[in-house]
């Protein structure tokens, strides 16, 4: 199981690393739920995100919207992601977890520390392997350099 | 004056302020010049919002421009506002960026602050057995933190350094002490916080929330999905200087209304996509009007927004001349159902460094603030709406209101424009 976990996250880091978007949302469930928020809100126990999709139609309007609607810094993502733990509760749920660092670079060849946090996922067993059934990104990075357009 | 000279490098050939010099979004001297006459000068900063410290001892650390405040709150209930700086060394007294405290301590020398503000303890100030310490004539009261002046509308706290501003609500105007009333018209529970580094100037900011005609034409989300266009219902509405803007749309009137062929030209307006989950566009009413788009920007740098159901405030924090961070508070109200809390949790979508409509602002500051760099003395050009006198707009092709900010501006600066030409 745990490197079933850890296959996730490669693909996961990958698709969006490879401006994959449309692939990686296969990796969720239907009824999934997809969140990034920042320590400090959760911290403070505010129910703010700085993204936030509840279903699945709101993470692929999240990503047609990308596609056909928004404007946004011209970039390359790469995700750098450590090591994973996963648990397998006694009703059988598993839950995935690992911290990453983000780093993006612009047309020029410049990068920079984009994002650093870590992911808890909610998984399921599917037919092709594991599914997400939530994925909760805590960023430290709080204060967002330039803007946050693509998926963490 | 010598400060003078670095405003002397840049000429406004238009006394109605047409046109911009780049030199102002880049030089550090002017950036260093705005610290003091802008945020420091006759003017009333937002700086929190009362909800934040709902108790005695609530404190949060907040910036006006650069320089790190402490708002809290006193036994009493009373609001104060205070530089973040030990009176001895210099130092960062509050270094927690939010809590409760009895008073506030230096760390370095153990110097306390009431919450006023004021110095009420120094360790072994006589010294021991006569020797050390302070002068017999220290007088603790002439050490306190250096405090600002505060007014509370509402619930929303401003603050100032200046013994000169008018008093608030006349600094604010009726439009926007109507606009401060509407928006706080019962208590409101905070959200959360979301915040934004933009490595550009932060007037371009300032700017940029006094330009309705980018609306429409920047941020595609909202002309894709037909949430509000150029052709829409709306216009500005700007204080007797002009230095403050309502941006504001409404449902009905024009709304529908056909662009013609306004976007002729250009690759947008394809209004054939749709949402998988349109509930993310729902207004749910909830004021008297028929606003659903109304953004209070409050010179020099705060802005408060309805954005459908989503609320919030906004404050500017300068960081040099080429970069500002904009720290969100996204706020409902105490008796808003879970239904609503949560409408509004998905709504915050739209707005902040995220948002579906509004992620494109920071993209656009920098893409000026890059191409600007090497030519101080060439000029922005704003005659969108018409030169000549500032006044409200009652369309949203306009960017009259960002000359409204940029007269003021010059005001308080001490530069006037047009005669240098």
């Amino acid at each position: 199981m745990i490197v079933d976990a850890y296959g996730l996250f490669e693909t996961y880091g990958r698709l969006l690393d490879e401006d994959r978007l449309e692939e990686w949302l296969e990796l969720f469930c239907e009824a999934c739920r997809y969140e990034i928020v920042s320590r400090e809100n959760r911290c403070q126990n505010l129910p703010l995100s700085l993204m936030l999709c509840d279903n699945k139609d709101m993470l692929r309007d999240r990503v047609h919207s990308l596609r056909h609607a928004n404007i946004f810094n011209i970039h390359f993502d790469c995700h750098v992601i450590g090591l994973v733990r996963a648990d397998v509760g006694e009703d059988g749920r598993i839950s995935a977890g690992a911290a990453y660092s983000l780093f993006q670079s612009n047309q020029d060849g410049e990068s920079r520390l984009f994002s650093v946090g870590r992911y808890s996922f909610g998984l399921r067993r599917g037919e092709d392997g594991l599914l997400i059934e939530s994925a909760l990104v805590v960023v430290d990075t709080g204060t967002i350099p330039t803007l946050l357009a693509t998926p963490i | 004056m010598s400060a003078d000279i670095a405003l002397a490098r840049y000429r406004f050939p238009a006394a109605d302020c047409s046109r911009i010099p780049y030199g102002m979004y880049l030089d550090a001297e002017v950036y260093a010049l705005e610290q003091a006459r802008i945020f420091r000068g006759p003017v009333w900063n937002f700086l929190a919002l009362e909800a934040e410290i709902p108790a005695p001892g609530d404190f949060r650390v907040v910036a006006v421009g650069d320089t790190p405040v402490i708002v809290d709150r006193a036994r009493d209930g009373s609001v104060h506002a205070m530089v973040n700086r030990c009176a001895h060394r210099g130092a960062t007294v509050q270094r927690a960026a939010y809590g409760n405290c009895r008073a506030h301590t230096c760390c370095y020398h153990q110097w306390s602050y009431d919450l006023a503000g004021t110095l009420i303890n120094v360790p072994f100030q006589k010294g021991i057995g006569g020797k050390g310490g302070l002068p017999k004539e220290f007088d603790k009261s002439c050490h306190g933190l250096e405090v600002l002046r505060v007014k509370t509308l509402s619930g929303v706290i401003f603050g100032t350094f200046s013994d000169d501003v008018p008093p608030l609500e006349e600094f604010l105007g009726p439009v926007f002490v109507h606009q401060i009333r509407r928006l706080f018209h019962k208590p409101v529970r905070v959200l959360g916080y979301q915040r934004q580094r933009i490595f550009g100037n932060w007037k371009l900011y300032a700017d940029n929330l006094r330009d309705p005609n980018h609306g429409g034409l920047l941020h595609m989300f909202q002309i894709t999905f037909g949430i509000a266009r150029l052709s829409s219902k709306g216009g500005a509405q700007l204080d007797a200087q002009g230095k403050h803007n309502l941006s504001w749309a409404a449902q009905g009137g024009r709304a529908e209304a056909d662009a013609g062929d306004g976007y002729a030209g250009t690759d947008r307006g394809d209004m054939a996509i749709k949402l998988r989950d349109p509930s993310l566009l729902r207004y749910e009413k909830e004021f008297p009007d028929d606003l659903t788009l109304a953004i209070s920007s409050l010179f020099p740098g705060a802005a408060l927004q309805q954005i459908g159901n989503t609320l919030a405030v906004r404050q500017i924090r300068t960081k040099s001349a080429d970069a500002f961070d904009i720290v969100s508070t996204f706020f409902g109200y105490q008796d808003d159902d879970a239904a609503m809390t949560r409408h509004r949790l998905r709504k915050a979508n739209l707005a902040g460094p995220a948002g579906l409509v509004s992620m494109e602002d920071g993209e656009a500051v920098e893409l000026v603030q890059r191409a600007i760099v090497r030519d101080g003395d060439r000029h922005s050009v704003v005659e969108v709406g018409g030169t000549g006198p500032v006044c409200d707009q009652e369309n949203l092709v306009s960017d009259v209101p960002m000359r409204g900010f940029w007269l003021h501006y010059c005001k308080l600066m001490g530069i006037t424009p047009g005669d240098a030409a």
